[in-house]
């Protein structure tokens, strides 16, 4: 693509991954998600990949592959965390540790630090969700159609 | 006589879907709301998440969200068995 895609797609690609964590962030209080977060930061592979082609963007496939495997074995995990009880019994919400304050009860913004296994699982999921799209993305491009440009 | 099956066919779905239409319940009264209740009433206190939604989706029903990642997983793995260079 010419130089102007190139240069706005440098811009905005960081602007997108940002929003992409911001949505997978905030999953246990706005709406959105791991899923939504993920695909909305897989769009970014999608710009890079319009932008500047398939080819240079070869040595992100592996990385991308690992990071969906290493988003699914931490949904599982934290899955087997809670096995005590039952499986994906929710361990963390409200003990006070790591998102563990408990959540003012009736409408409210509601505060980060709070929802257990759920915010953790977002993050998970939304790795999983960037590195499958992102992987498939990147593999259409390099081995889908003839047309090399 | 192609056409009195097609015929048919439209008087038969469209009369279903008018019935369903007639008999439909006001919006925000489903006949069953037991669910609903609860989990408005108790899922801030459970899972501490303020989105329900995410509180369903990621907390009670858990097993559901683990089969829509393992389908994406099939599917990032047919992909990349599909399109791959073989060595020869």
């Amino acid at each position: 693509m010419s130089v102007v895609v190139r240069t706005i797609a440098r811009i905005l690609v960081p602007v997108i991954l940002a929003f992409g964590g911001y949505v997978i962030l905030h999953g246990h209080l706005t709406p959105g998600g791991g899923f939504q977060g993920g695909a909305v930061a897989a769009s970014a592979v999608a710009l890079l990949l319009v932008a500047f082609g398939a080819p240079s963007l070869k040595k992100l496939k592996s990385p991308l592959s690992v990071l969906e495997d290493l988003g699914g074995i931490a949904f599982v995990v934290l899955a087997f965390l809670g096995i005590g009880t039952t499986f994906f019994f929710n361990l963390l919400a409200g003990s006070g540790g790591l998102f563990g304050a408990a959540s003012p009860i009736g409408p409210n913004a509601g505060f980060l630090n709070t929802g257990g296994t759920v915010p953790l699982m977002n993050w998970a999921v939304g790795f999983k969700v960037l590195g499958g799209l992102g992987a498939v993305m990147v593999l259409f491009g390099l081995f889908g159609g003839d047309d090399d440009r | 006589m192609r056409r009195w099956i097609v015929l048919a066919a439209f008087v038969i779905v469209a009369g279903c879907l008018l019935l369903g239409g007639a008999r439909m319940r006001p919006f925000g009264a489903p006949r069953f709301d037991l669910m609903d209740r609860y989990f408005n009433a108790w899922s801030q206190t459970e899972t501490a998440a303020n989105n329900v939604v995410t509180a369903v989706v990621f907390d009670y029903r858990g097993y559901d969200t683990l089969g829509e990642a393992t389908v994406l997983f099939t599917a990032v793995i047919g992909v990349a068995l599909i399109l791959r260079r073989l060595k020869r």
